[in-house]
């Protein structure tokens, strides 16, 4: 098999499965033959992630993690499957039974419609939508409704607290979310995924096209990651389940399954978020070396996605969680302006010269505000290394 | 009329309708933003997309989160409200109903409605970032600045609240 097969080697199938159906199924069945895939593997990555993420921080916190079940504890995600199946289902008599149900099924169902113009591979996207990332964003915003819904309807004050905390910080850190992807949309001329993945395409010498070789790229992709993390509700960002203060926060009433549903929504979440993240500034499918294309398109893409996986728990070991009032500073006075500011540099970048002084002076309006402002932000309050009284 | 339009229909409308009957405010709000929901994807079937996905982004996103925060700011949360008919329906039911009615009838009778519909255009994103960039970008910068000076105004009245408290 040549690797073009190899690479291509599911829509072949795909088409080959479709042959003999007629024609009036022919829609559905691509749909299901599409949407199937998806509905498989992702889960399965989260259920990887979990033993991943457990060993990982078990790792950097010095101990073992989940060593018992099977090799490696690699079947720990079976048990806990099998454990949250056969768990009761306990409701709060007082909870409002409609809205505590459909909760977490919003949740999950607004995770999966992400994954619809995410392009996994050459030619291996559900719908190629000629508003692309304007839908991947409308349906991350359904995510908050169902966070609102779950924690209001449990009628607990934990609950609550946890829906607003999570509310609140969503909807703040969607602004520079949206505002650090629009470089991307800007440089590509286009909201499509696809298309702003084929814009990443081609090489010079052996190094690719990415937006991220670029000093607005960078800069996007480091204050995109940072939204991303606060939006799939993950440390240092996890003030919504923050289980010092308000035990597990919106899903603190769940139980059994609706818990394990909640799990997968936020975990599809950061996968939907880090596979944008992808697709805008890291190429999306397409191979980091000139000489490495022979490997298949989806190969690359999940790889990438492990990367960012990695680095997801490798700052959640690392990083303390921030209080309230640091969280909405960064957002409304660090990130937003540095957002704003790199829409600026883009505009730059595209009307300057091809050349080292493009480099130059783009560079220096992304480093310089970002140096400014640091330090503006730091004035009048004193930093020091932290003094523990009784641990050490 | 096809069986999508039909559902769709049936969806947003009685996600209205149970916006404006239900006892429970927040209920209100969920219903409402099916209503949302439901118009969102009537635009999708019409081949709107950005209007489609917008719709979904700013009302149900937004709006939606909005109203909801409102409720639990201005009431204890999940308290069940007043009757949901208020006293005055007759009239205001026979104000709708003739509303509609008048409605309906201009836009039967207008010329702007031929019983033949053209073919649909193809609308690209790309063509309404033109519009917004070319013909109308006095109408966005006018928004843009209306919509910032509304945001500073919030801020100043969030600041003085504080200043007031010793």
């Amino acid at each position: 098999m040549t690797p073009e097969t190899i690479d291509q080697i599911f829509v072949i199938s795909k088409h080959w499965l479709l042959g003999p159906l007629p024609a009036t199924l022919q829609p559905i069945g691509s749909a299901v033959l599409s949407v199937a895939p998806v509905l498989v593997v992702f889960p399965l990555l989260f259920a990887i992630t979990t033993v991943l993420e457990r060993k990982g921080l078990g790792r950097i916190q010095n101990r073992y993690g989940p060593n018992r079940v099977g090799p490696y504890g690699f079947f720990q995600p079976i048990a806990d499957g099998i454990k949250s199946l056969t768990k009761e289902d306990i409701v709060p008599r007082t909870a409002d039974q409609a809205v505590h149900f459909l909760a977490p099924l919003l949740l999950v169902l607004a995770a999966f419609l992400a994954y619809a113009v995410l392009p996994i591979g050459r030619n291996m996207v559900i719908a190629n939508l000629n508003a692309g990332v304007l839908f991947f964003f409308a349906v991350g915003s359904m995510v908050e409704l169902a966070v609102f819904m779950a924690g209001w309807s449990s009628r607990s004050k934990y609950s609550l607290l946890g829906a607003m905390r999570a509310v609140a910080q969503m909807i703040s850190y969607e602004v520079p979310l949206v505002l650090a992807s629009i470089v991307v949309i800007m440089a590509a001329g286009s909201l499509s995924t696809v298309s702003i993945v084929e814009m990443q395409a081609g090489y010079t010498s052996i190094w690719p096209h990415w937006f991220i070789f670029t000093p607005w790229g960078f800069a996007g992709f480091v204050l995109f990651m940072i939204a991303a993390t606060a939006e799939s509700n993950r440390s240092p960002f996890d003030l919504p389940e923050g289980e010092s203060e308000i035990i597990a926060g919106y899903y603190i009433e769940y139980s059994g399954f609706k818990f394990a549903l909640f799990f997968l929504g936020e975990y599809l979440g950061m996968f939907a978020t880090s596979g944008l993240a992808i697709t805008l500034f890291l190429g999306g499918w397409s191979a980091p070396f000139s000489f490495l294309t022979w490997i298949p398109s989806y190969v690359w893409f999940f790889l990438k996605l492990l990367t960012l996986i990695a680095a997801f728990i490798w700052v959640r070991g690392t990083l303390p969680r921030l209080r309230m009032d640091q969280l909405m500073n960064l957002a409304w006075k660090f990130m937003l302006p540095m957002t704003l500011l790199n829409i600026f540099t883009a505009g730059v970048w595209h009307f300057m010269p091809v050349g080292p002084s493009r480099w130059l002076v783009c560079t220096a309006l992304v480093v310089a505000p970002c140096i400014l402002l640091s330090r503006g932000l730091k004035q009048g309050k004193k930093l020091q290394m932290r003094t523990y009284r009784f641990a050490e | 009329m096809t069986v999508s339009f039909l559902i769709l229909a049936t969806l947003t409308i009685a996600g209205m309708a149970a916006a404006m009957g239900l006892r429970n405010l927040v209920h209100c709000v969920l219903a409402l933003t099916l209503g949302f929901a439901g118009l969102a994807a009537l635009y999708l079937q019409l081949g709107a997309q950005f209007v489609g996905f917008t719709q979904i982004l700013v009302y149900v996103g937004a709006v939606a989160i909005l109203a909801v925060f409102a409720i639990m700011m201005t009431q204890s949360a999940g308290g069940l409200t007043q009757q949901a008919l208020s006293s005055s329906w007759v009239t205001g039911s026979i104000v709708a109903g003739a509303v509609f009615a008048v409605l309906a009838w201009a836009i039967c009778s207008s010329a702007a409605s031929p019983q033949i519909l053209p073919s649909q255009p193809e609308v690209s994103v790309n063509q309404i970032g033109d519009a917004l960039m070319h013909r109308f970008v006095l109408p966005l910068e006018i928004i843009g600045l209306l919509l910032t000076a509304a945001l500073i105004g919030a801020v100043v009245l969030a600041m003085q609240e504080k200043r007031e408290k010793p």
